[in-house]
């Protein structure tokens, strides 16, 4: 169930922030004062490389840890003309890589067109894809669709077993992505000199940080190899964001001073210097331009009168903007550092 | 850990190192070489830290290392598995000790 669909305080983002804003004792520093003494402060954009488009909350799936709330019951889809616009943008500027992601970006009406539409503009696409949506009766022709187009996968799986997969994604969860990796092998996704990436995605089932990540993927190719006879290209850990629904579990289980504490206290400068949003914009699904799609759940676009919108795309503005941040950034910059490819160091 | 033992005083550890400082420097140098990868790697390390917590029945360490675990990858299966370890040596080191009993029988028996 969606936090919106059951009316909790927490799908409301004013309240999540309000949440943050109160400082466990131990973690009291605000993340202002880390990148002040880190050299950071204020934290800027160093280019665009990275047009993250968020085509919206509709999911097949409704992920324990979802920072997006996404689900089956979400409405929120970006529609042809916020897609038209990307793509104008997109034209406007030399950005070689568009991050596709949602929800189930695929079950947007208007994802295949985007694709083609990137693709066609010679950009390098990559689908944030959950796997499963690869199984559905109306999708049955979208792992051809993504081969035919090059595109790149980074699929969501948090571990290779299914009791951990499972208790983050749902029941059964795991046998249908081990299926889903099977069809992308099939079609070459994953295998050595094909050229079709496909990438999984680790994220902690439960409150504490990603492992390291060549030791980690070292041991997914092994056990997935072992066990399933599927393989893949690189394992990403991505550290859970305290937000949404996340942030909720956090909550509701007595995690969440511990948790923040050790992000807080796991503050690594080095992570923090690399973090994407100095190099990626993200975009909703109406069209408002964020510094990352967390900021983006937490209703907090670009800001210090960086043009919000789409339709008033100013790559220079962008390009070199004073970004928003707050407490969950501690999320990103937490050991080795979290980013939408991955740990940021190594 | 309600009663004696208080889950937030992990946090207050380095507070040992108020009236023995160099000791406790000496101690946080020798602790992090000894979890560094080396011959072991750090999760292995991890696993064995855990198993040893439940043979010392330490419920810092339980804590501290169960995160640590899972932080480094491993899963409630490998944990369980070192948990046992821990018990197997345990078990087995008293049932070894049976041993004694009979010699210490034997020597006053007929």
């Amino acid at each position: 169930m969606s936090l919106v669909s059951i009316s909790h305080p927490l799908a409301n983002p004013q309240e999540q922030l309000r949440v943050l804003e109160r400082l466990p004792p131990r973690a009291a520093k605000p993340f202002e004062e880390a990148l002040t003494e880190s050299g950071l402060f204020p934290l800027r954009a160093t280019g665009i490389r990275v047009l993250q488009i968020n085509v919206g909350k509709l999911c097949n799936q409704t992920c324990r840890h979802c920072h997006v709330d996404a689900g089956p019951d979400r409405r929120e889809i970006m529609p042809r003309e916020i897609a038209e616009l990307c793509i104008a943008a997109l034209a406007r500027t030399d950005i070689p890589t568009v991050d596709i992601t949602g929800g189930a970006p695929e079950l947007n009406p208007n994802f295949r067109w985007l694709v083609e539409q990137a693709r066609a503009l010679g950009r390098h696409v990559i689908d944030r894809c959950n796997l499963t949506v690869l199984l559905l009766p109306s999708q049955s022709d979208l792992a051809r669709f993504l081969a035919h187009h090059r595109v790149e996968i980074i699929a969501s799986l948090p571990y290779y077993q299914a009791r951990e997969t499972d208790a983050q994604r749902g029941e059964g969860v795991f046998a249908k992505s081990i299926e889903a990796m099977r069809l992308l092998n099939a079609l070459g996704y994953g295998q050595p000199d094909s050229g079709l990436v496909l990438n999984l995605v680790y994220n902690p089932v439960g409150a504490f940080l990603p492992p390291d990540q060549r030791e980690i993927e070292a041991v997914f190719k092994q056990e997935l190899w072992r066990r399933h006879s599927v393989v893949f290209n690189s394992l990403y850990t991505i550290t859970n964001m305290p937000v949404s629904r996340f942030l909720e579990y956090l909550l509701r289980t007595g995690n969440y001073e511990r948790y923040m504490e050790r992000l807080v206290n796991a503050y690594n400068p080095a992570a923090a210097a690399g973090v994407m949003c100095r190099y990626t914009l993200s975009v909703g699904w109406d069209g408002t331009l964020y510094d990352c799609d967390f900021n983006q759940m937490l209703d907090l676009p670009v800001g210090y009168g960086a043009p919000a919108h789409i339709r008033d795309f100013d790559p220079p503005c962008l390009a070199e903007r004073r970004i928003c941040v707050g407490q969950h950034c501690y999320g990103c910059t937490a050991g080795r550092g979290s980013s939408c490819a991955g740990a940021v160091t190594s | 850990m309600a009663g004696y033992y208080h889950q937030e005083d992990l946090a207050r550890f380095a507070e040992i190192g108020e009236c023995a400082p160099e000791l406790w420097k000496k101690f946080s140098e020798w602790y992090s070489a000894v979890f560094a990868d080396g011959a072991l790697t750090g999760r292995e390390k991890s696993l064995i830290a855990l198993a040893v917590a439940h043979a010392v029945q330490c419920p810092y360490c339980i804590d501290a290392y169960t995160q640590d675990c899972l932080e480094k990858g491993s899963n409630l299966d490998q944990m369980t598995e070192a948990v046992h370890v821990a018990a197997a040596i345990r078990g087995g080191a008293s049932l070894v000790h049976g041993l004694q009993m009979r010699n210490a029988a034997a020597r006053v028996s007929m």
